[in-house]
């Protein structure tokens, strides 16, 4: 952790977003996580995206489990509400937050840990529910606030810092999304920004569930030479398949890519991604095809970036099918949601 | 309580059992006696038996035609309509002497003719419905309304009155009515011409469900959270707390539901299991939703995580738990009093939680809606702690009545308008000297956001591992805690208050209770009684204890839960405390109160119930 806190001057020529306000009023409180910690890239790829969103710092709603992972909601927006819940259930609070009011703009951080070992029940439901939110894993394949026992996403042969090696197959979270009919699902690497920060955009305003899982390397506990999760061995097979341009409503589409290369995917709210294929052979909005692509190259060792898939015609999101009202349910009057004596008398009825 | 001589005049003081097969639509004949016998202004109450199944096993239903509005089980049955020949040696052991036996004599079972005491009453019944109905489905459910006809008969029920009943539920089905009419008249008119009628036991217009209905406690709970303006309610099925569910999305579907855009204001979450399900209540309450879940003992077990997070971040929680025999998966269609200390105390550390005990179901409903009054203003867990009995049985109760003036209590939330008059919103400090914060939902203003967590955290709401700051903060939930009784419902006197002698009781047990007392009366034994409505207890309670000599706590578990609670929650000796315990499963008659107040008395005469000179 850094000991010495930023002041919170900004500077008069600091770029302003359409609230006309600075990166800096996105910050959260400094973050304790250990120096050149992934998670703190991730952070600021948040702080970028919501500030170029032009949230307003309340619409932002952070939720998080337990561990190394979970703290970042404490680090972003600080204007914004957050809720440290409990080891792998951010999920479930996450579903009734939404259900409450469906008007704000929810961002779920989880660890490797919190998502796929003690949370995954909870995880895989979120997504079967399809709930609006953003879920981002900071995926390191250790558990660091426990010293570095390995997790349930550590690649076999992978090595700990004290040389253990471990035998069990990863979870890939990404896999584990695909088929679970996840209709927004990305990976990215926490030390490029550049791909991260349109995908955080393009997540939060994608109408559903949106998962990326960004590996983002544990310096203290697994980024040594035998770990696959380290920076080294990330930068040498991170395999960037796909790159995704967040393009706001009200912009107009400044860069032309040529034909077959680029694919433009309306969101629900106007604004759109504009995806690149960096492989040709690869086609994002094809599940089947991006499951059998993605799951080819992890077994060549090579991690698939970018937005890997995307479907905007789904409608199956939480309150589309609940058919909730427009209102959120937390902003009903109580006079519309009792139905009163005269209906209660009425009722009686029925029970003689 | 009845039975005690059955061959005598019984008029509207019975009880008739049927043994039935679970899945082939006995529910609705059962019903359709209960319901004529409450028509005709008669008190009854309706119990269910039945097993963990779906199809095929035995079930049993039975009605206590009770002209003095007993809520209890009677202890002893009358008239057993044995329409299960599985279970017909178990079902003649169980009626008393001087009963009656009615059976499908289609096939003639001569070994259930062995008990003297007792009257066998034949009737060929599926001989009747298969003369005069076709389809094997069509049958079954037909020869249910046949024996309602011959019980019609044979205890003298209204013709008209079921006829109304029938013409009200299929109406609109002209054939289905015809039917059903036609199997009600085989019975009733076998009956008539082939035996003597009515018997003994019979029923007689009263005028004593004026103003009554007949309802289950799940019903009124979940009628009662909509009425609270409960938005979310999230949930994982578990027997015997589903119907509250079931009841509440009922009673949106009708009450909640634009009727030009089909939109709904409320959303039903079926969790993948109680952990989630009570995450949604905190999340959705965090967010400033009335929320709940309803469940039972084993999804409390699951929710001690989330209900220690709760209680620690303050954030407002409402839980049915709906209790069912334990341990483990125990006895899911049984009842039991048997999570009051895991309720209690639910979650690691030191937590303690709000506790109602409704008594039936119209206490449902009012507690209901009561328990999220609390949960906002406490900004704490409430349970609701009903059972099985109350929760899915068939009770008479009073109309439930609304006030429109009634307001609900939200707590302590600021708005953006009061935020704005704020240098700065902390979130945990005790700005009233209530030891209740104030608290804010996401979305108000910047100026609301705070961060919620279970690790620990100063009055600002900040992290701490700070000694000094942690305990600022958990000696305020003590407060907070202690000062909970004044927001909760005092507990219940009956009798004068001056007695040597005092029961003391929660929930259902309140019928077996009062119907004692009078059996008691009668035999010139006084006794008060106090029924405990809340944990925390009230100072009432403690009043209570202190002015007893012998104090009997009666209550449905093995463990005497609510006597552990009351020593370590009151000043209260333990010596003086008794217990009365009813922990079979079936819901309590009587008799173990009676029995167990009468057998101390006699171990120790000193202790004679008579009243003290105050």
């Amino acid at each position: 952790m850094s000991y010495i806190n930023k002041p919170k001057v900004a500077h008069p020529s600091l770029p302003v977003n359409d609230l006309g306000m600075t990166r800096r009023q996105y910050e959260g409180s400094m973050s304790t996580l250990c120096a050149g910690c992934g998670h703190d890239s991730v952070t600021a790829a948040l702080v970028e995206a919501c500030w170029g969103l032009s949230l307003r710092p309340e619409q932002v709603v952070k939720l998080s489990g337990i561990g190394c992972s979970s703290k970042t909601t404490s680090y972003f927006v600080s204007g914004g509400h957050g809720f440290n819940s409990v080891h792998g259930r951010m999920p479930s609070i996450a579903s009734g937050a939404n259900a409450a009011n469906r008007q704000l703009t929810y961002v779920g951080v989880s660890g490797d840990g919190d998502s796929l070992s003690i949370g995954i029940g909870q995880l895989v439901h979120a997504i079967r529910r399809n709930v609006n939110m953003l879920y981002v894993i900071e995926n390191n394949g250790v558990y660091g606030l426990t010293k570095g026992q390995f997790s349930a996403s550590a690649d076999i042969g992978t090595t700990a810092k004290k040389g253990d090696v471990n035998c069990s197959p990863p979870i890939d979270p990404v896999l584990l999304a695909l088929t679970l009919g996840a209709t927004f699902v990305a990976r990215s690497f926490s030390g490029d920004k550049a791909q991260l920060v349109p995908l955080i955009q393009a997540g939060m305003r994608h109408n559903g569930f949106a998962l990326i899982d960004v590996l983002s390397p544990c310096v203290t506990f697994n980024d040594h030479e035998g770990s696959t999760k380290s920076y080294t061995f990330t930068r040498e097979h991170y395999h960037p398949a796909i790159e995704a341009d967040f393009v706001p409503k009200a912009e107009e589409i400044a860069v032309d890519y040529s034909a077959g290369e680029s694919i433009p995917v309306s969101l629900h709210d106007g604004s759109r991604v504009i995806l690149r294929k960096l492989d040709p052979t690869y086609d994002p909005t094809d599940r089947t095809a991006a499951y059998n692509y993605i799951g080819t190259k992890l077994k060549q060792n090579e991690y698939v970036t970018g937005l890997v898939h995307i479907d905007e015609t789904d409608s199956t999101e939480f309150h589309n099918l609940n058919r909730t009202s427009a209102t959120p349910l937390n902003r009903i009057a109580f006079e519309k949601l009792s139905p009163g004596r005269a209906a209660l008398d009425k009722l009686m009825a029925r029970y003689r | 309580m009845p039975g005690l001589t059955a061959t005598a005049n019984r008029v509207n003081d019975f009880v008739i059992k049927f043994a039935n097969v679970n899945g082939t639509g006995s529910a609705s004949a059962n019903s359709l006696v209960m319901k004529a016998i409450f028509r005709m202004g008669v008190p009854v109450t309706g119990k269910n038996y039945f097993p963990s199944n779906i199809q095929g096993l035995p079930t049993w239903y039975e009605i206590r035609v009770t002209r003095d509005a007993y809520a209890a089980r009677a202890a002893q049955v009358d008239i057993m309509v044995a329409m299960n020949a599985e279970t017909y040696s178990r079902d003649i052991r169980e009626l008393g002497s001087g009963g009656y036996l009615i059976y499908d004599s289609t096939w003639p079972r001569s070994s259930l003719l062995q008990r003297g005491d007792i009257t066998v009453i034949e009737v060929p019944l599926a001989k009747l419905v298969n003369e005069s109905f076709d389809g094997v489905r069509n049958r079954i459910l037909l020869k249910n309304i046949a024996y309602a006809g011959v019980l019609a008969a044979l205890i003298d029920i209204d013709l008209t009155v079921i006829s109304a009943l029938l013409a009200e539920s299929y109406g609109k089905k002209p054939k289905l009515l015809d039917s059903n009419t036609k199997a009600l008249r085989l019975g009733y008119d076998y009956v008539k011409q082939h035996l003597t009628s009515p018997l003994p036991l019979r029923v007689e217009h009263m005028d004593k469900t004026r103003g009554h209905i007949m309802m289950d406690g799940n019903t009124a709970a979940g009628l009662g959270c909509v009425y609270a303006g409960a938005t979310v309610g999230a949930w994982y099925p578990i027997t015997p707390s589903t119907s509250l569910m079931d009841a509440f999305k009922g009673f949106c579907e009708r009450f909640r539901v634009d009727p030009k855009t089909g939109e709904r204001n409320f959303a039903v979450l079926q969790a993948e299991d109680e952990l989630a399900a009570v995450g949604m209540v905190l999340g959705a309450s965090w967010n400033g939703a009335r929320a709940f879940t309803p469940t039972s003992g084993p999804g409390i077990s699951l929710m001690n995580e989330f209900v220690g997070l709760a209680y620690y971040a303050e954030v407002p929680c409402v839980i049915f738990d709906v209790q069912r025999v334990g341990p483990s998966t125990g006895m899911p269609t049984r009842t039991q009093q048997s999570d009051i200390l895991i309720c209690a105390y639910a979650s690691h550390g030191d937590t303690r939680h709000v506790l109602l005990f409704p008594a039936n179901p119209e206490e449902c409903f009012y507690m209901a809606v009561q328990a999220f009054d609390v949960a906002e203003r406490l900004q704490t867990p409430v349970f609701v702690l009903s059972d099985l009995d109350i929760g899915m049985n068939d009770w008479m109760c009073p109309d439930l009545k609304w006030d429109d003036a009634y307001k609900p209590d939200r707590g302590k939330v600021l708005s953006a308008e009061e935020l704005a008059g704020l240098d700065k919103f902390y979130r945990y400090v005790d700005r009233d000297d209530d030891a209740i914060p104030y608290r804010t939902l996401p979305g108000t203003s910047p100026k609301a956001a705070y961060f919620t967590r279970g690790s620990g955290h100063n009055q600002y709401g900040g992290y701490t591992e700070d000694s000094a700051e942690y305990q600022v903060v958990l000696d305020r939930l003590k407060r907070k805690f202690s000062n909970a009784p004044k927001y909760l419902p005092k507990p219940a006197l009956l009798g004068k208050g001056n007695s040597e002698v005092g029961i003391v009781s929660v929930g259902s047990c309140d019928g077996a209770i009062r119907e004692a007392l009078d059996v008691l009366g009668r035999q010139k034994i006084e006794v008060d009684y106090l029924r405990v409505k809340a944990f925390p207890f009230n100072s009432d309670v403690e009043s209570f204890l202190k002015s007893h000599a012998t104090i009997f706590v009666v209550e449905q578990n093995r463990d005497a839960q609510l006597k552990s609670l009351l020593t370590l929650e009151t000043a209260v000796e333990k010596s003086k405390l008794f217990s009365i315990l009813s922990y079979s499963g079936l819901p309590m008659s009587a008799e173990p109160v009676v029995n167990g107040i009468r057998a101390k008395l006699e171990e120790a005469p000193r202790l004679t119930a008579v009243s003290r000179k105050t």
